[in-house]
């Protein structure tokens, strides 16, 4: 099975699950007085469920023709790719959500572009550095300065 | 008529007044290319310093120029990186973004700025002739059209689906709208599909889906399979359009300045519908070998969304002026910021403070035109981003998806969210899904509901399709938009096989 239906199989287990909410767990707890409305919260999940399942079930029983197109990248062959800089550069992004808080704007942030670039392959370290430290500076700058936008700028036991 | 013009004209033409619309457009350029800060916002973050000069005229002047900067520099991030910071620029990706990776940045920032110009400007024209009559057309829609509207707008994306590709497309709109409905309704009030997450409680931000599926993935086939990303040597050629060029697109901007103009003027339709379907409108009528260029750099597809957005910015100041009501986000804040100047919008403006009224448009014209000055010596630099060799232009693109998902909700797990979707919407990039359907799916789908819901109360069912004659009409307009591109590759299927040669 290919991956479009695969995907189509993942989708219609979402579309089931969804559909279950609300056809049958959500109109328990509504208050007595909205029942009297002509349409509930539930109303239009009802009927995008019952969209999305026809839709995946046309992708996954394969009732409509669809002609194979040369992708841009062929998923079957990923690891030809650069594939451990890809997943170093997504975690890169998990530890960057979970250090933006704790650490400070001004830390993670110059740490993110300094890594990233060396994920990528690059060594220049002092261009790295100057790179990174002016444009984190300058979007620091921008966000909280002139647009005031509060961004906490260094670690929490600083002070920041 | 002429009075007002010159009063508008003698306002807006001061020194100080100048400097404001070059001060806006340049502030609203810089501050919207970056990716979470849309026109409504710097429009809100610059109401302080409007309201501080305490002239009417002049802080609506620099306004204008802050909008119209904003919507521009927005475009810029949609063609250069396919990161649209705003709704109304997602269109403009469609065909932007492969134009630049084609070489073609310089011309396609140019065919932008020049839509935009023409759009905006045919917009303020038209706004000028017709603002007093449209305002009674614009009360005429009531929920029930917005509805159908949107459900027309839903169905145009059978438009962006390929050939067999319509189920997929409808799959991806299904999951924006069920995506839409996540969090509190506006209606009820009521935590649907969170999961018990708090986070979850004002559903899912605009921006971090907008960013998850089309900044993230492209970010990622970037490092799986690097490639020159301005084209050849990452030189940038081909700034100017061709005279043939400009007589492809001519027509379009002509087409899509009316139309985007009368979808703007309906309270709540705004530039995201009117790029949307002015792309899919576009994409319809083109002959047959244009039509396959679309989505893979046209111009035209560039071209059309651009000015139907900007002439629909124009159009939502029709309500706004004549009636007081604000069409959309941003003229709602607008509408704030004329209220602190002590300056009431309503039928009377025009009577009671003619040269405010005048001036709006006149401001209008005097942006558009010193955007389309500023911008077409600098675009070569702009478009040099893209030289940016690729070990340092990629982190940024990351650190900029992950900025604007984080100024809009200053929220840490959005950033986690936007990690995951982007994950997913790489694997539905593998499997050939297209992503846009999907966003286009999730903007629509609040106001669709809010407007369902509200005519379902005024009829107490669903009685108002039929016996609201625009609405059937409009919904019967989406049901062929959603058959006839089967309809038309079976068509086109049989004449292939010489079956269908009856005449």
């Amino acid at each position: 099975m290919a991956l479009d239906r695969w995907i189509a199989l993942i989708l219609l287990g979402v579309c089931l699950i969804y559909g279950y909410t609300a056809w049958f767990t959500m109109d328990a707890d509504l208050a007595p007085f909205m029942k009297r409305n002509p349409i509930w919260p539930s109303t239009f999940p009802k009927v995008l469920s019952i969209l999305g399942i026809i839709a995946c079930l046309i992708i996954l029983l394969g009732l409509e023709k669809t002609e194979q197109k040369e992708a841009d990248i062929d998923y079957r062959r990923l690891t030809d790719y650069h594939l451990g800089q890809a997943l170093l550069l997504l975690g890169l992004m998990v530890a960057y959500a979970l250090c933006l808080r704790p650490l400070g704007f001004l830390g993670s942030t110059s740490a993110f572009l300094i890594l990233g670039s060396f994920i990528l392959g690059e060594r220049k370290w002092h261009i790295m550095f100057t790179v990174a430290l002016i444009a984190t500076l300058s979007v620091w700058y921008l966000v909280q300065e002139v647009l005031g936008i509060y961004m906490r700028p260094l670690p929490g036991f600083i002070g920041g | 008529m002429l009075e007002g013009l010159l009063i508008g004209l003698t306002t807006a033409l001061s020194l100080q007044n100048m400097l404001m619309v070059i001060a806006g457009c340049l502030i609203g350029t810089f501050i919207g290319m970056l990716p979470g800060l849309g026109p409504m916002s710097i429009i809100a973050i610059m109401i302080p310093v409007a309201i501080s000069m305490g002239d009417p005229s002049a802080a609506l002047i620099l306004l204008a120029g802050v909008y119209y900067g904003a919507i521009f520099g927005g475009s810029t991030s949609s063609i250069l990186l396919n990161a649209p910071g705003v709704a109304g620029t997602v269109a403009s990706s469609f065909d932007g973004y492969p134009m630049a990776q084609r070489g073609k940045a310089g011309k396609a920032l140019t065919i932008a700025a020049i839509a935009s110009f023409a759009g905006g400007t045919i917009g303020a024209l038209l706004l000028m002739i017709f603002a007093p009559a449209l305002s009674s057309v614009a009360l005429l829609f009531h929920s029930a059209e917005y509805f159908a509207l949107m459900v027309v707008g839903l169905s145009a994306i059978a438009a962006f689906a390929g050939t067999g590709q319509v189920a997929k497309a409808m799959i991806m709109t299904v999951l924006g709208l069920i995506m839409a409905t996540v969090g509190e309704g506006a209606l009820f009030n009521l935590p649907r599909f969170t999961m018990g997450v708090m986070d979850l409680q004002s559903g899912f931000g605009f921006i971090t889906l907008a960013m998850a599926m089309f900044a993230l993935p492209e970010a990622l086939f970037l490092v799986l399979k690097p490639k020159n990303l301005g084209g050849d040597e990452g030189e940038i050629k081909d700034l100017r359009i061709t005279r043939a060029e400009a007589r492809a697109i001519a027509p379009v901007i002509g087409r899509q300045s009316l139309q985007g103009f009368f979808i703007g003027v309906l309270p709540g339709a705004g530039a995201t519908i009117a790029s949307f379907l002015g792309y899919a409108v576009e994409r319809n009528i083109a002959p047959k070998h244009e039509q396959d260029e679309f989505g893979k750099g046209s111009i035209k597809g560039l071209a059309a969304p651009e000015t139907a957005n900007n002439a629909a910015c124009t159009g939502s100041f029709v309500p706004l002026l004549t009636l007081g009501i604000p069409g959309s986000g941003t003229t709602a804040i607008l509408l704030g910021a004329l209220i602190a100047l002590n300056v009431t919008p309503g039928p009377r403006l025009m009577l009671d403070e003619p040269q405010i009224f005048w001036a709006v448009i006149m401001s209008m014209f005097i942006g558009n035109l010193v955007l389309l000055i500023l911008n077409l010596p600098l675009i070569p630099y702009i478009a040099k981003v893209l030289a940016v060799p690729r070990n340092y232009l990629i982190p940024f693109i990351l650190f900029f998806t992950l900025m604007g998902a984080y100024i809009g909700q200053n929220n840490a797990t959005e950033l986690l969210l936007l990690v995951g979707f982007g994950i997913c919407a790489t694997a539905l990039k593998f499997a050939d899904y297209p992503l846009a359907p999907l966003l286009i799916g999730f903007i629509l789908g609040g106001m669709m509901e809010d407007n369902f819901a509200r005519s379902m109360q005024l009829y107490d069912g669903i009685a108002f399709i039929w016996e609201r004659p625009m609405t059937l009409a409009l919904l019967v307009i989406a049901a062929i938009l959603v058959v006839l591109p089967s309809f038309r590759a079976r068509r086109a299927k049989a004449r292939a096989e010489g079956v269908a040669e009856g005449d």
